[in-house]
């Protein structure tokens, strides 16, 4: 081979799909975010099995599910419509991926509004107990999480409009999109832990 | 869209030999960073950031070494009083908090850094900027924390700062709080640093370098990063909620409100253990692949080290409870993790064989950097041994919080780490300068440090036995421990002697060491086929990879699967800068990626988010705001799809 001369294989060049370098980033940047909520939860769990008074973990009776049903349904479906803006600019269609992405803003907007009201309402703030500061701190990450998703979403959306993305070129979109259905997905858990433990007897 | 659409952003790359006329200078252009104080701050190439990263790391350990000369003194001989209580345990905290976090991790990032692109063939790590950042952020954090410690609030409670003495109840001060904000920013560098190395290892690799063809301190650095993605959380987070707990008032760690001070010690050492095999491991790695250059002959046990390697990381992550053995846990936890304990010595010991077996088999030769390497094996075993033998319950509780423990971490973090760190810096000086060590200088240097270490360490390990206490600023006298502690004080100075030879040696043979050329060792791997230093762009054409030892190919007889090697020539890539990824296991051609310029993203991105945990720090929330603030506007100017990265619709060049 000493003279030159073009192999005959093409290669794609730049951020293609999942062979964007971003994407395995993202991919290794959910496990690491994967780990602190299990991190978190195991504190949850650590603390709740310690001695406490009766009904003070969790404190104020078990949470209700009034706001928090609800506000999980309203997650979820922004991730539904995330990936259904996906499934566009994979057939390249521009128009529907802008939609998706505001409504899966919209909708993860709507999410921290609800979750404030629940935080409103209760009847124990950050210092009052342990409970309490377990409460506030893991919804509190998982909203910190969330307001980075939307902010996220809304770039995205904004990169979209300007037409910056086409069914060969869309890794933002990829990328990005995994870490709201990540965000979505540890909300599962967070929910399950706080609002589904205590009716299954995990409290004092 | 149609196939053809597709076809506009495909490229068949071009094959020529490396000597093609022009190739070398227009690369050089390319790749070259920009003279002038944006090149210096903006900078992304990964040979400037892995020498930052290492000269930084060497500041730290000179910085912790006098620190521990200054407490060493203190505790020469009984009732001195050269410091007050409260000075010797910033003094103890600084020195292990120092050594653990800003030299012994960081240290191990600059060599992996600056060799692995050369050692993997490619032409940057896969995440240039993401690596300027995670310096930035190493740099930012040490100042914090150093900052602190130069205004009388240097973190007092042992560098694994157990509540209930962290609790703002007893430690009113500052202190605890810019610990526990410097070690959550830093956890961020360390962080970023570890996906990057992870990508890198999956996606980097020239074409060819399958799994099995893969240099072991590339699988020692990716192992202990792939720990860190996991194991980094569980301390950022409990050093948050002792934030919390100091600041805000929640009720984590104290008793009285529901909480526990153990969920401490179980999220530090959950994070603590695999830490303590991510600062080892790599280093591990080093040997691996440079002893056998000095045995002229490849490495006994190829497969069985990757695979200790990893199969150590997986087992470190089930042991962190014997640091709590004496905590009071039931004894069937007790038993699982002592069993764990001593399980874990299997895979390390498979490594340990492995690099006698390539000695008694292969022809020595003894230079400094052997002597360096085949005396970690000594102190490798020394360490394993005592660290096997607190892994034993009973034992433990006799041994624990005694200075048999403070040798068992130095024979291991100096033996493991330090020493195979001096034996890499004379094995790649001559890479990153083109200059060779002074050999005879090499040998005082080595004979040094390693008399003063051991002169200074094992007398611990008896001092630890007759019962002395560590963590005590002094103790009386008649406990049988005056004449060990002198010898151990004594035996620290020699150490230090040696450590300023080697720090001499560099200054000097930087300046006049005889020249290196590219291949100074006549060594198997990839780094050793450009020239020394490497040129911008590493490669100017991508190799092609068909053993473990691309230079000594035709030496031994051929494994079955082998091939040979084509560096000579290769993908030009020279459309931008270019280079390329393969498929994770196999390492076939997968894409042409288009690399990062310059950029001070990365640089702004580490004062913000530094601004934002400084305003924690101070309590001054409108300074935090406008970090976090600075860190939302960075990051989208940072992420804007770029036409030249090949991140949008319009096709790049090619």
């Amino acid at each position: 081979m000493a003279d030159e001369h073009a192999i005959a294989t093409k290669l794609p060049v730049g951020a293609i799909d999942t062979r964007a370098t971003g994407w395995w980033a993202m991919i290794f940047t959910v496990f690491t975010e994967a780990s602190l909520f299990a991190y978190l939860l195991f504190s949850y769990y650590y603390l709740a099995v310690q001695p406490h008074l009766p009904g003070t973990f969790p404190q104020g009776g078990t949470p209700t599910l009034s706001l928090a049903l609800p506000d999980t349904i309203i997650l979820l479906s922004s991730s539904i419509a995330v990936a259904w803006a996906q499934f566009h600019i994979e057939h390249n269609d521009k128009r529907h991926l802008v939609w998706g992405l505001a409504i899966a803003a919209f909708l993860g907007m709507i999410f921290v509004a609800i979750q404030y009201f629940e935080w409103a309402d209760k009847s124990f703030s950050l210092p009052s107990s342990t409970y309490s500061s377990l409460y506030f701190t893991v919804t509190g990450f998982h909203m910190a999480h969330v307001i980075v998703g939307v902010f996220i979403l809304w770039a995205l959306c904004f990169w979209s409009a300007k037409g910056y993305f086409n069914r060969v070129r869309y890794a933002h979109i990829h990328i990005g999109g995994l870490y709201w259905h990540f965000v979505d997905a540890v909300w599962i858990f967070i929910f399950f832990t706080f609002y589904i433990t205590p009716l299954l007897g995990l409290k004092s | 869209m149609t196939a053809a659409e597709f076809e506009r952003y495909e490229r068949a790359p071009t094959i020529a030999p490396a000597t093609k006329p022009g190739l070398a200078e227009a690369l050089k252009q390319l790749w070259e960073t920009e003279p002038g104080i944006k090149g210096i701050l903006g900078t992304v190439d990964h040979k400037k950031i892995g020498l930052r990263y290492i000269v930084t790391a060497f500041a730290f350990l000179i910085a912790g070494g006098v620190e521990a000369l200054i407490f060493r003194l203190q505790l020469a001989g009984p009732n001195l009083k050269l410091l007050t209580p409260e000075q010797y345990d910033q003094l103890f905290t600084m020195h292990g908090m120092t050594m653990i976090f800003l030299y012994a991790g960081p240290i191990l990032s600059g060599f992996s850094n600056y060799l692995w692109p050369l050692i993997l063939g490619a032409r940057d790590m896969a995440l240039p900027r993401l690596n300027a950042l995670s310096y930035w952020i190493y740099l930012c954090s040490g100042i914090f924390m150093y900052a602190a410690f130069l205004f009388g609030f240097g973190p007092n409670d042992g560098w694994f700062n157990y509540v209930p003495y962290a609790a703002r109840a007893y430690n009113g001060g500052p202190n605890i709080d810019f610990y526990a904000l410097g070690i959550i920013l830093l956890g961020i560098s360390t962080t970023v640093g570890s996906i990057n190395f992870v990508v890198t290892f999956l996606r980097l690799r020239a074409p060819g370098m399958s799994l099995n063809r893969i240099p072991i301190l590339a699988w020692g650095t990716v192992t202990a990063s792939a720990a860190n993605i996991f194991a980094i959380p569980a301390v950022s987070l409990a050093f948050f909620l002792l934030w919390l707990d100091r600041n805000l008032g929640t009720h984590f760690f104290d008793v009285p409100a529901g909480g526990q001070p153990l969920l401490w010690q179980h999220l530090f050492w959950m994070f603590g253990h695999p830490w303590v095999y991510a600062i080892v491991l790599p280093a591990m790695g080093m040997v691996s692949d440079g002893l056998p250059v000095f045995c002229r002959r490849p490495l006994v046990g190829y497969t069985a080290v990757a695979l200790g390697t990893v199969a150590t990381m997986v087992l470190g992550f089930g042991v962190w409870v014997h640091h709590m053995f004496a905590t009071g846990l039931p004894s069937i936890s007790l038993s699982f993790f002592s069993a764990a304990s001593i399980i874990i010595v299997v895979p390390s010991a498979v490594a340990v064989f492995a690099w006698i077996a390539t000695i008694w088999t292969g022809k020595p030769v003894f230079t400094t950097a052997f002597m360096f390497f085949a005396s970690f094996i000594v102190l490798f075993t020394i360490g394993g041994v005592s660290g096997f033998m607190t892994g034993s319950v009973p034992v433990d509780w006799q041994l624990t919080d005694t200075y048999f423990v403070v040798a068992h971490i130095h024979y291991v973090l100096i033996g493991i780490n330090v020493f195979p760190v001096a034996g890499a810096i004379y094995f790649w000086f001559p890479k990153f300068t083109g200059k060779m060590l002074d050999e005879r200088l090499g040998r005082w240097n080595f004979w040094t440090m390693f008399v003063g270490f051991n002169l200074g360490f094992f007398p611990m390990h008896i001092s630890g036995l007759l019962g002395m206490p560590r963590r005590i600023y002094t103790y009386p006298d008649g406990m049988g421990w005056d004449w060990l502690n002198l010898i151990t004080t004594f035996g620290a100075f020699v150490f230090a002697v040696g450590v300023l030879l080697l720090i001499i040696n560099i200054v000097v043979s930087h300046r006049r060491g005889a020249a290196a050329g590219a291949n100074p060792w006549d060594a198997p791997t990839l780094e050793w086929s450009v020239s020394s230093p490497p040129p911008p762009y590493n490669f100017a054409v991508i190799p092609t990879i068909g053993s473990r030892h691309p230079l000594w190919e035709g030496r031994f007889p051929p494994e079955a699967d082998e091939s040979r090697s084509y560096i000579e020539g290769g993908m030009v890539l020279d459309r931008g800068r270019e280079t390329i990824a393969t498929s994770a296991l196999d390492a076939q051609p997968s894409v042409i990626l288009k690399m990062p310029e310059d950029s001070l993203s990365p640089i702004v991105l580490a004062l913000a988010l530094t601004a934002f945990f400084a305003g924690l720090g101070l309590n001054w929330w409108w300074l935090a705001a406008i970090g976090i603030a600075a860190v939302g506007i960075d990051l989208f100017v940072w992420l804007w799809p770029e036409p030249s990265l090949g991140e949008t619709a319009e096709p790049a060049n090619g």
